[in-house]
């Protein structure tokens, strides 16, 4: 018995386990929390003038007239069973909405996060490659815009910009999915992950650039000049290698942030991911999508960790040691 | 040293070249959209979706637009907002006027196939009446007392009384024709209505398509399909005009309309009949006292509120403001800001050291709400009221509004084309939001009873040029000011009307070029 609480992959699942309980009760208090209803949400004011029959019908309709304990077990219980339950809205199961948005919500981070390195690593070893010089500043200066736009002004922007001048505006046709239209599907990705990416760059920029200053100084990279490595593998293989684990914490991080979704981006750019679910959701006090959909948003912020740490086993030797 | 620094931006560069690009190459390629044959198809675009499609409970802007697209009901407004001839023919009020004839049309069908008869106009009016359907216009047919179906083609509403508002009343799609064998679950997932349109296909929150019925009874639409295509920001609707993604689109907000005029898209501004208001409760503390009230219509400059909150997009207006029952604002005790007035009244009440009014904001509902409190808060602060403003996410203001938990509310209140089906809800002792209004009295009661009594176009407006009056002399409410609704069109839409009420019902007489 002690063996298996001490095994660290039992730990680990119940940790995880436990963590999304915690979630679960979160998210089922906190929607109730908030003033309002499914009923007033659909009625709006209109629903001052129902009278008390009405008003009973449609709670009994929306399944608030049961008590906060059976709705609350009713709906965990049947997320166990595949039944995450159903948007009157939508007039659709939440499942199926979750695997709409989920994939696209997926693509969207995947194309920002590859942005965010191609932009963040490279100018941040340019920047690490001599301090307070030109190029440095460059950097820092690029990173401080990334952090300090709003998402929401760069992207109203481009999008005015790009549609006004240019008449290119692929996210105004309607969504297409991937496999239903990649090229049109890959246009309406750009600009949304290039919102997303830039942003993202700025962190991945600074930790590289802290992670490669540090490294730099270790006595092995000295060695290794003084052994005469050419200096492009030198920096590649031996400084790079090394920062790579800070790199790849930050990079985890926000990739596990841009699967819970971007909902402003994903507002302004009409891309119906899992952030536009969720907000949707709470806008219509749809209970079922809302706690769904964030436990579901929780469970893969939960897998991105796991595969987070893995990577570091692969990447840094001396992780998988201890 | 940094040569592979250097290289890895080299990469970086490329291939974001290689993406833009690919990108621009292909840009060209959406101008086709809305160019298909057989009429074509329109593109709308809406910030949301409809929330539900049984049109019993439809409240939201979207919602009511869509399924009045899909659906009939016994009569229509036309583009003036006056009462024609819709499902049913003709009608006629018996000499005491508590009966109320219908002929229907002949030969109407269903989306099904299946005809429309007098049943079904039994069924869903018996069914709207049942509060256990929980329709939103439940009392709307308070009058009724039975409905008989003699034969195929005819109605008769038995009435407790005359009730002239009850053809306008008959006429939004909270009283939609439905056919009697359809359930309410059954047309959530597809509708079935006698309108124009045929409900083609949906993604739930992100379109939903509209196919032309060729089996309508009246004019058949001119477009193949219309696709209501949800672009979440307005601003982005803007640009999906500009690129030509999107032919048409209705916008509420002036500073958004501004945004969207110039180059190929024409903006149109259409008066609205939603008023904006400061609603007093006059059941709570210092508002009780109608000098109190009569001092805060006093200390406002409606003009200024509508310049700072709104840049200036609207008109001044009274408590009516259907076209054909329309109140004079000038009419009101203090039709231009008098604070020697407002200290008057103040004196009056015993109150000339000031009150305070706790007052409900909400935001994100509409844009104008914060600036047009923080304005009044200004104007009313020299009068020595002091607006106490809790400004709140809309949810929990329709929560504070719904309980009546409020001294003042600052509110965008629907009008409607029949004064009667304005007001009498609000303040008639026995309406269904009387408790909300804070407000009624006995000459009120009598004058909405008359009103609904008399059949008489120009004696019914005499009415309810009293009704205005009685409301501004007692100030339960300040009425303030009503904006635009603002209609944006490609230039290769034709034929599309709006109306005051923001309906689309015109999407059937438009064309794309």
């Amino acid at each position: 018995m002690r063996a298996l609480v001490r095994n660290r992959v039992v730990r680990r699942v119940a940790g995880t386990v436990g963590t999304l309980f915690g979630v679960a009760v979160f998210v089922f208090v906190m929607l109730r929390a908030i003033p309002g209803n499914q009923i007033t949400a659909n009625l709006g004011t209109e629903a001052a003038a129902l009278t008390p029959a009405q008003q009973q019908a449609l709670e009994r309709y929306y399944g608030l007239d049961q008590p906060l304990v059976t709705q609350f077990f009713s709906w965990l219980g049947n997320m166990f069973t595949g039944n995450f339950g159903y948007s009157a809205r939508a007039q659709q199961s939440v499942l199926d909405l979750t695997l709409q948005s989920l994939p696209v919500t997926f693509e969207l981070a995947v194309f920002s996060i590859v942005l965010a390195l191609l932009i963040g690593v490279p100018l941040g070893m340019l920047a690490a490659s001599r301090t307070n010089s030109v190029r440095d500043a460059a950097g820092q200066v690029v990173s401080l815009a990334g952090l300090s736009i709003p998402a929401f002004l760069l992207a109203t922007t481009l999008l005015t910009v790009f549609a006004a001048s240019f008449g290119f505006n692929p996210n105004g046709q309607g969504f297409v999915p991937f496999f239903a239209d990649p090229l049109l599907n890959l246009q309406q990705m750009l600009l949304p992950s290039l919102v997303l990416g830039f942003g993202i760059a700025a962190p991945i920029l600074r930790t590289t650039r802290t992670a490669v200053l540090e490294v730099r100084s270790n006595d092995f990279v000295r060695t290794a000049r003084a052994k005469g490595v050419p200096e492009r593998r030198l920096q590649v293989r031996h400084v790079l290698g090394n920062a790579l684990v800070p790199i790849v914490t930050m990079t985890g991080l926000q990739f596990g942030y841009l699967l819970g979704g971007a909902v402003v981006v994903e507002q302004i750019f009409s891309v119906p991911g899992i952030g536009r679910q969720v907000l949707l959701g709470i806008q219509q006090k749809e209970y079922a999508v809302v706690q769904s959909t964030v436990l579901v948003i929780a469970l893969a912020f939960v897998i991105v960790n796991l595969l987070t740490d893995v990577l570091y086993r692969i990447i840094d030797p001396r992780v998988r040691a201890s | 040293m940094p040569r592979g620094a250097l290289s890895a931006v080299g990469i970086a560069a490329a291939l974001s070249l290689a993406l833009t690009s690919c990108s621009s190459s292909s840009g060209s390629a959406p101008s086709a959209a809305g160019s298909a044959q057989g009429g074509g198809t329109l593109v709308v675009g809406v910030t949301s979706d409809p929330d539900t499609l049984f049109p019993w409970k439809a409240t939201q802007f979207t919602t009511v637009n869509v399924l009045q697209n899909l659906y009939g009901t016994l009569t229509e407004f036309d583009k003036d907002l006056n009462v024609v001839p819709g499902l049913a023919e003709s009608w006629q009020a018996s000499e005491d006027g508590k009966t109320l004839t219908f002929k229907l049309r002949q030969g109407v069908t269903f989306a099904d196939g299946s005809a429309f008869d007098s049943a079904d106009v039994k069924a869903s009016l018996e069914k709207i009446k049942d509060e256990k359907t929980a329709a939103v216009a439940a009392a709307s047919l308070s009058s009724v007392e039975s409905v008989e179906a003699p034969d195929p083609n005819t109605v008769v509403l038995e009435l407790s009384g005359p009730d002239s508002a009850l053809p306008a009343n008959l006429a939004t799609v909270n009283m939609a024709m439905l056919s009697s064998d359809d359930t309410e679950e059954e047309l959530n997932a597809k509708p079935n209505g006698t309108g124009p349109f045929t409900l083609g296909k949906r993604v739930a929150n992100q379109s939903l398509t509209l196919t032309r019925n060729d089996k309508y009874w009246n004019e058949k639409a001119k477009v193949a399909s219309v696709e209501f295509r949800v672009i979440p920001d307005e601003s982005s609707i803007v640009s999906a005009m500009q690129s030509g993604n999107v032919q048409l689109a209705v916008f509420n907000d002036p500073l958004v309309a501004q945004t969207a005029q110039g180059g190929t898209v024409n903006v149109a501004k259409t008066p609205q009949l939603n008023y904006h208001v400061l609603q007093l409760n006059a059941q709570r503390g210092d508002l009780k006292d109608v000098n109190v009230r009569l001092a805060i219509q006093c200390a406002i400059d409606r003009k200024q509120v509508l310049d700072t909150a709104a840049l200036g997009e609207g008109e001044v207006v009274g408590p009516i403001t259907a076209p054909a029952y329309k109140s004079d604002p000038n009419k009101r005790p203090c039709p231009t800001r008098d604070l020697a007035k407002a200290a008057d009244y103040l004196a009056k009440a015993g109150k000339s050291g000031g009150v305070t009014v706790k007052t409900i904001v909400s935001q994100g509902e509409y844009a104008t709400s914060v600036n047009e409190a923080q304005n009044l808060k200004a104007q009313l602060a020299e009068a020595k009221i002091n607006l106490d403003l809790e400004v709140l996410e809309s949810g929990a203001f329709v929560d504070r509004w719904v309980a009546a938990d409020f001294d003042a509310a600052v509110a965008l209140n629907g009008g409607r084309p029949e004064p009667d089906g304005s007001y009498a809800r609000y303040f008639t002792s026995d309406g269904n939001l009387n408790k909300v209004a804070g407000y009624s009295s006995p000459k009120l009661d009598e004058l909405f009873a008359e009103g609904k009594a008399t059949t008489d176009q120009a004696a019914r407006k005499a009415i309810y040029d009293q009704v205005a009056a009685e409301l501004e002399n007692n100030a339960p409410w300040i009425w303030l000011f009503s904006g635009y609704t603002y209609t944006a069109t490609a230039a290769n839409v034709q034929g599309f009307v709006p109306m005051a009420s923001g309906s689309l019902q015109y999407l059937r007489t438009t064309s794309v070029g």
